[in-house]
């Protein structure tokens, strides 16, 4: 057997565990025993791990020190749904604003767009929530805390959506808007009735994904001193010393909220891709 | 209509597409541009649908001259019918949503009166089953119809064709040809870019030859086909109507 050939043959185990040959893919179709069988053994491996580590900590439980302050847990949470929600309306307006920003015909507009998104995804999130709250949010007089906090994530999360809008206006042919300009359309229609639509079934999988970091990045916002759910983990967390009884349901906390978009991000990337 | 082109000058780069090209047309229904590739047809058609500028050169057609700013240039294209060699129809609408939206966004129709204009077209034309279907799911054939019942919905006063059968098979021209000679037959006024000489023939009561930019040979399709004068167009047409 020459080397060549060794190269290209991929070993049968390897084959059978990550590529699927053609037609043989994940159909999507809700079949119960099937998604049964496939999850269970991957549940199975996951609760083995973590029971094993715990076993080896012989940690000492004691929920019901935490349950006393279930409250505060609770409306920690609602706060981090309000402030996620808000966050997502706003930083999808201003990720379309500089993706429309970013295609404008007036260079400086441009690379002012282009300046905001780089410096906002090539620095990290703390240095951000920090100099924005004490210095810019103080000297325009943002003096409300939650304010600051939801325009900080949304300038932030902002920034990655437009360049996922960026991306799906990019995608729109050529052809397509020499058609709308053919048929009469001004460039506010075009934009409206032509390019959005068609865009949007591009970005929707890629803007869900990040509605679940912006969700999860929310947690920062604890060191501002925003009462959210991460801040009232740690604020219970520092009255109980219950550290894993704070922190386990604030990761569930997080998944139920998250994971349900994951699992609608599947669902559409599968039917858009069955739909063009 | 009447149409007159006098010294219109286009170039893309360092090439010249246009070259002082003229044409006068006292009373032509239905034109026909063939030549070589790379000859100006498109460009000239582009000129006409608007869609292009040209550096010199003027344009009138029925009496009033077209202007070359960007305003003007919209009002202009609210006034003709463009169809396209690859159809492009907009992917995201149904078939009736594509002959809809020009009629309610740009002709101010009522949503239920663009819908009747438009079902009425699609009947006509045999499209009536696939008025809720996406252009992927209709035929080149289909996709083409919709898109010249896109054009004709909205009453041009000119319908321009650039080379609307070059993308299709041979039956499928056929049926898009068919189309656009009942158009004609009805009256409407049309401008096409063709490679289907003997379509030309048959429907064109004029036909230019444009080569370098230029018109060469301007006559009627008897004229044109049967007695070129010119040694290109003579070429060029023992070229196409070799096989």
């Amino acid at each position: 057997m020459n080397t060549d050939q060794q190269a290209t043959t991929t070993p049968p185990v390897l084959k059978r565990l990550f590529f699927a040959p053609p037609g043989q893919e994940d159909s999507g179709a809700w079949n119960w025993k099937g998604l049964l069988a496939g999850w269970l053994p991957a549940l199975c491996l996951v609760a083995l791990v973590f029971y094993f580590s715990f076993h080896q900590l012989a940690y000492r439980w004691n929920w019901p020190s935490v349950y006393k302050y279930r409250w505060n847990l609770f409306s920690g949470w609602g706060v981090t749904i309000g402030i996620s929600l808000v966050s997502l309306l706003l930083s999808t307006a201003i990720g379309l604003l500089f993706a429309l920003v970013r295609r404008s015909p007036f260079l400086p507009l441009r690379n002012f767009g282009h300046l905001y998104v780089e410096l906002v995804r090539g620095t990290p999130l703390l240095v951000q929530i920090l100099v924005f709250f004490y210095v810019v949010a103080d000297s325009f007089h943002v003096e409300n805390r939650y304010a600051a906090g939801v325009l900080i994530l949304s300038f932030f999360s902002g920034a990655y959506i437009s360049e996922v809008i960026r991306a799906g206006l990019q995608s729109v042919s050529e052809s397509q808007l020499e058609s709308a300009r053919a048929i009469g359309l001004t460039r506010a229609q075009t934009y409206r009735y032509v390019i959005l639509p068609q865009a949007l079934r591009l970005t929707l999988p890629p803007l869900v994904g990040q509605f679940v970091s912006l969700i999860k990045d929310s947690s920062l916002l604890s060191i501002i001193a925003v009462n959210e759910f991460t801040q009232a983990a740690r604020d219970v967390n520092a009255v109980t010393y219950s550290t894993l009884e704070c922190y386990l349901p604030l990761a569930a906390g997080y998944l139920v909220l998250t994971l349900p978009l994951s699992l609608w991000l599947r669902t559409l990337e599968k039917r858009l891709r069955f739909e063009t | 209509m009447r149409l007159s082109i006098s010294s219109l000058s286009k170039r893309f780069g360092p090439h010249r597409v246009l070259d002082r090209l003229s044409l006068a047309l006292e009373s032509v229904h239905c034109l026909a541009l063939i030549g070589p590739s790379g000859g100006g047809k498109t460009t000239l058609l582009r000129i006409l649908a608007g869609l292009e500028t040209p550096e010199a050169g003027e344009v009138q057609l029925d009496g009033t001259a077209m202007r070359f700013e960007e305003a003007a240039l919209q009002r202009h294209r609210r006034t003709v019918g463009v169809v396209f060699q690859a159809f492009n129809l907009f992917p995201h609408l149904t078939a009736l949503q594509n002959i809809t939206l020009p009629l309610e966004k740009v002709h101010g129709y009522a949503p239920a009166e663009a819908h009747e204009v438009a079902m009425r077209l699609l009947a006509r034309f045999q499209l009536a089953a696939h008025a809720a279907q996406k252009p992927a799911a209709l035929s080149g054939g289909q996709r083409q119809r919709v898109a010249i019942a896109r054009a004709v919905a909205v009453k041009p006063r000119v319908l321009l064709f650039d080379e609307p059968t070059s993308a299709l098979d041979p039956e499928m021209t056929a049926e898009v040809l068919d189309m656009i000679r009942e158009l004609g037959a009805e009256g409407q006024d049309l401008i096409l870019v063709t490679h289907e000489m003997g379509f030309a023939r048959v429907v064109a009561d004029r036909v230019a030859f444009l080569a370098e930019g230029r018109i060469l040979e301007c006559g009627t399709a008897d004229q044109v086909f049967n007695a070129p004068v010119t040694e290109s167009c003579r070429k060029f047409l023992a070229a196409v109507l070799k096989y």
